[in-house]
């Protein structure tokens, strides 16, 4: 029996990045706002600091600061023919657990999505006709334009103190930045990191072979930064333990290094750790929420009654919630029809590594410090003659050179021995890496739902991923590959190792933690769970935040969009609170 | 004297019963209602910083109980809510008066000068009871006050009247008529409310603060609060008086950021200072001379710092503090404090370092700084030895100068943080 608690005005399910920066500008508004936060809460000091977080062994391999699948996984398979299994470890993709979220963990490659990847079905009809899309591709516009969201996107990279190189300001391109990009109103608030010796081969390389190379915007402070909250930030030491761990040296942009050292101290805010949200309350109309209910460490289940409820767990997690509390109708693949699991996408990587003889101190690393050429990213070529949807950006990502798991080997090197060590020694300074990083559109295959058969900690079902690569995303890849192998070729390369990715998608090696879709935004009820501005077609205290909004999975890291989209809904949501009701008529 | 009490006694009896006649009439002026005052109470509980040591850990606002450890044993400071069992409820203005001016308690008792009576005696009357008007404005807490835990004889409050008569001189300010109105704002806030010398002073065997020298830098529980002189290397000579006006303000400037005791005061108070008192002091402090002592501060002292220790600990710095601190051990502008030029490093004594080290250390959180950075412990990194040459090391690189810390003071201060003080011999 769940123990009843005094009621609050807005409950938020998680305590990460989108719940840290609603309840920032929710408080602000004055009103009294709770986070239920699964994990433990973690600070800079002592939690990451650096006297212990460089330890690659416990953080990268042993997973410290992630989801542990004893409490929360899902069951897995590529198509409905198959029978779904529990995964016991987590593998192709992390999500984290604790307070700050992925956003602690992260590397920090902060994006802006392109003006065309918010239309994107509008933009392809037009230009290559409907014909063009294939038959099993739910090809869905945002609602949102690039337009609305730019001062969004420009308050959360404010926010993170972002180091990069502008492309394209009011208009006006940059010499040195993305000349793909869409228009910004000011340029980022840090110039880009310092390069990396790998990065600058790939700089040279990717110009000569004709492309339009830049260094990738990174979460990673290139100088010390005051944030607009009056937060302080330290200028990265390049260390190359971003990824998989805490920054300890407030150079990283997480919650903890920008919003929550205002917020905790704000006294209508608090939140709670070791708080399992199992499920958003309903009332007799099912047309509105009145709270949720979460199990703590003790096992007890409490219900939190919430004057509005936020959802702003992980992606996957946000639509398990949204199963179990069976709210909004579920989707199905066979008719598809339904909104909730529907356009589940993920990410489409390869890589190609490449061996030459220039040393490239590889441990000099950030998260974000890369360099990128967009030329083939969704919009930004010609996909007439190539017959997919879709692109993806290319990049020398230079994130640190750690030793058990960041290396690259030639394929023909032994994999132990003697040999293993001589091809380490010839190699680690020495080798490099390019990345692919494409997009994934839905497709009617691709879905999450209810598992039929497995149940969790809680005795609920488990939340079932059926998920392949379709054709076209293959294609793309390959296609995206191909032009990876070209800079390659370009860097001086005694040898190269392309990595072609092929189907079907396994579940089991670390590909990124870019699961998107679920409870995708929209302007038509009828295909998305939430209206655009990111409010429950059915349930108007409800909302959603994080990528499990996303139609389908551009070809970049989701953090930026999901920051502009999260403050893109907390003005929204000020707007709400003055007169409670669904800001979108269906 | 006896008195004076009994008829504060008497007057402030009515004014506690249920359905009291007015207040006696105030034949100056009339105030235009209570709110100025409690206001200005407010203002100075906070410069007063009483709120610091009259709440423990996670405990009620100025419920008390919070250890105070003192050389000679743990005091707990007093419940000063208005509850009238526990708290001051009972305190007529002249209690609260002879509490704040000559150290004694309600009933007759001797204060022990944890209580920084020795400086609040400094405070106008019209201040002191404008803290008890705002005291009065609080919720009343019921909690039992925690006896001392000191040694006899210090045991005996008797003992202090003794120590009171050597080290104690009662009386308001008497301001310089030499002196700028700023500038005896300024003495008065630092020498009254403020009761800098509480830690800054030198203090001798029985824990009095060196009254002839008040500033000349002293130890604070585990750490060496520094010189406020005007000496260069470790004094406040270097920093302008709109430097000190910063750091008071927001817990760092060019030269320094605060930690430890000092993170503690700014955050809950000086970061409130207004415009104008933080103004007086910087105008107060700068007019210091250079060290009361005259030793010449700004000469290299002489003490012998071996090249091989100084080799050691650069390399334990390079390893473990300049990613913030820098390799020139400027710091990062308002981030990571230098440690160059500062003359907290460069004090008389290692201690402030040795505690940074061991402990971590975390600058205020403040209106101005919210972030409140922090540097981690490294006493599970670093041995006794290695902690003692890198601070060494910081003390006497980039220009700076002072005596080296020896792997004793490292290790005595590891045990004291470990298991307590060492028991008295």
């Amino acid at each position: 029996m769940a123990r009843r608690l005094p009621a609050v005005d807005v409950v938020l399910v998680g305590f990460g990045w989108t719940a840290s920066i609603i309840a920032q500008e929710l408080t602000d508004a004055g009103v009294q706002v709770l986070a239920l936060e699964r994990g433990e809460f973690r600070d800079t000091v002592p939690d990451f600091a650096t006297t212990h977080i460089q330890d690659e062994l416990r953080y990268a391999v042993r997973k410290q600061i992630f989801e542990s699948p004893k409490r929360e996984t899902l069951t897995f398979r590529n198509k409905r023919s198959q029978q779904a299994l529990p995964m016991r470890h987590l593998g192709s993709f992390m999500p984290a657990a604790g307070v700050g979220g992925a956003g602690v963990h992260w590397n920090g490659q902060t994006w802006r999505f392109l003006p065309g990847d918010f239309v994107i079905k509008t933009r392809t009809t037009e230009r290559y006709g409907a014909g063009f899309i294939p038959k099993d591709m739910q090809l869905q516009d945002w609602g949102v334009t690039y337009e609305q969201l730019e001062p969004h996107y420009d308050r959360f990279e404010y926010l993170c103190g972002i180091s990069g190189q502008a492309g394209n300001i009011n208009g006006t391109l940059q010499p040195g930045g993305n000349p793909f990009e869409g228009p910004r109103r000011r340029g980022y608030p840090l110039p880009p990191l310092k390069r990396a010796a790998a990065t600058e081969l790939f700089d040279h390389a990717a110009k000569e072979v004709g492309f339009h190379s830049f260094p990738c915007p990174a979460a990673n402070t290139s100088k010390p930064y005051r944030n607009p909250l009056g937060v302080q930030m330290g200028e990265c030491t390049y260390c190359g333990f971003c990824e998989w761990f805490g920054c300890g040296n407030y150079s990283k942009a997480s919650p903890q290094t920008t919003i929550l050292p205002v917020l905790l101290k704000k006294d209508n805010f608090s939140y709670r750790t070791h708080c399992d949200v199992v499920r958003v309350n309903t009332d007799s109309t099912g047309k509105r929420a009145t709270g949720v209910n979460y199990v703590d460490i003790h096992d007890q289940e409490y219900e939190q009654p919430a004057s509005m409820v936020v959802l702003c767990a992980y992606a996957q997690h946000n639509v398990h919630l949204l199963l179990l509390s069976r709210i909004g109708r579920p989707y199905d693949p066979e008719s598809g029809t339904g909104v909730v699991g529907r356009n589940y996408a993920y990410q489409i990587t390869s890589s190609v590594d490449v061996f030459q003889k220039e040393i490239l101190n590889p441990f000099m690393g950030a998260g974000a410090l890369g360099q990128a050429v967009d030329d083939f990213n969704t919009v930004n070529f010609d996909h007439g003659p190539h017959g997919f949807i879709g692109g993806g950006y290319i990049a020398l990502w230079n994130t640190g050179g750690r030793p058990i798991l960041q290396h690259h080997l030639p394929k023909e090197a032994p994999t132990w021995g003697s040999g293993w060590k001589k091809a380490m020694h010839e190699n680690y300074l020495t080798a490099t890496s390019i990345a692919t990083h494409g997009s994934v559109m839905s497709s009617r295959q691709n879905y999450l739902d209810l598992d039929p058969t497995y149940t969790d900690a809680y005795g609920n079902p488990m939340l079932r991923l059926t998920f392949d690569f379709r054709d076209n995303e293959l294609r793309m890849s390959h296609f995206l590959t191909e032009k990876a192998k070209l800079i390659a070729q370009a860097m001086k390369a005694t040898s190269i190792h392309a990595r072609f990715r092929k189907g079907p998608y396994s579940i089991v090696p670390y590909q990124t933690t870019h699961n998107t879709g679920g409870a995708v935004m929209g302007s038509d009820p009828s295909t998305s769970f939430v209206n655009p501005y990111l409010q429950s077609w059915d349930v108007p205290n409800l909302w959603v935040m994080g990528a499990s909004v996303f139609p389908q999975n551009p070809g970049y890291n989701p953090t930026g969009t999901v920051g502009a989209l999260t403050y893109w809904a907390a003005q929204a949501m000020r707007r709400y609170l003055k007169n409670p009701g669904p800001l979108v008529t269906a | 004297m006896r008195h004076g009490v009994l008829l504060a006694v008497l007057l402030a009896l009515p004014a506690g019963m249920p359905g009291a006649a007015e207040p006696p009439p105030q034949h100056a002026r009339t105030a235009p209602g209570p709110y100025p005052t409690i206001a200005r109470g407010r203002y100075l509980t906070r410069i007063a910083d009483c709120k610091a040591c009259h709440t423990a850990d996670n405990g009620v606002p100025f419920a008390g109980q919070r250890a105070v450890p003192t050389p000679f044993g743990t005091i707990y400071s007093t419940n000063i809510t208005p509850d009238k069992t526990t708290g001051i409820g009972r305190y007529s203005d002249e209690d609260f008066w002879r509490a704040m001016h000559l150290g004694i308690d309600r009933t007759g008792r001797h204060m022990y000068p944890a209580f920084p009576y020795q400086f609040y005696s400094r405070m106008s009357r019209a201040d002191v009871l404008s803290i008890k008007a705002y005291l009065d404005t609080l919720d009343p807490v019921r909690m039992e006050n925690k006896p001392v835990e000191l040694p006899w004889p210090m045991s005996m409050r008797w003992v202090m009247k003794v120590w009171n008569g050597m080290y104690f001189d009662p009386g308001v300010y008497q301001p310089d008529p030499h002196k700028s109105a700023q500038w005896n704002r300024g003495a008065y806030l630092v020498q009254g409310a403020g009761h800098c010398a509480a830690c800054h002073s030198p203090k001798n065997m029985l824990g009095a603060p060196d009254l002839d020298n008040p500033l000349g830098g002293g130890m604070a529980e585990n750490v060496f609060a520094p010189n406020l002189g005007n000496g260069k290397r470790d004094g406040l000579g270097l920093w302008t008086a709109a430097d000190i006006a910063e750091y008071l303000h927001t817990g760092s400037n060019r030269w320094s950021a605060a930690a430890g005791p000092m993170a503690e005061v700014v955050q809950q108070s000086t970061q409130y200072l207004s415009q104008a008192d933080v103004r007086a002091i910087a105008t107060y402090l700068k007019d210091l001379p250079k060290q009361s002592d005259d030793s010449g501060d700004d000469e290299a002292p002489a003490h012998h710092i071996d090249e091989d220790v100084m080799a050691r600990g650069k390399a334990v710095y390079v390893d473990n503090c300049e990613g913030c601190h820098m390799r020139d051990g400027r710091g990062l502008a308002d981030v990571f404090p230098p440690l160059a030029d500062t003359s907290a490093i460069q004090a008389a004594q290692a201690q402030t370092l040795i505690e940074a080290v061991l402990v971590g250390a975390q600058k205020p959180a403040t209106r101005a700084r919210p972030t409140g950075l922090r540097m981690p412990s490294f006493a599970d990194k670093l041995d006794d030895g290695e902690i003692a040459a890198v601070i060494t090391y910081i003390r006497n690189a980039w220009g700076n100068h002072a005596s080296p810390a020896s792997t004793g003071d490292v290790a005595n201060l590891r045990s004291i943080l470990r298991n307590g003080p060492p028991p008295q011999s």
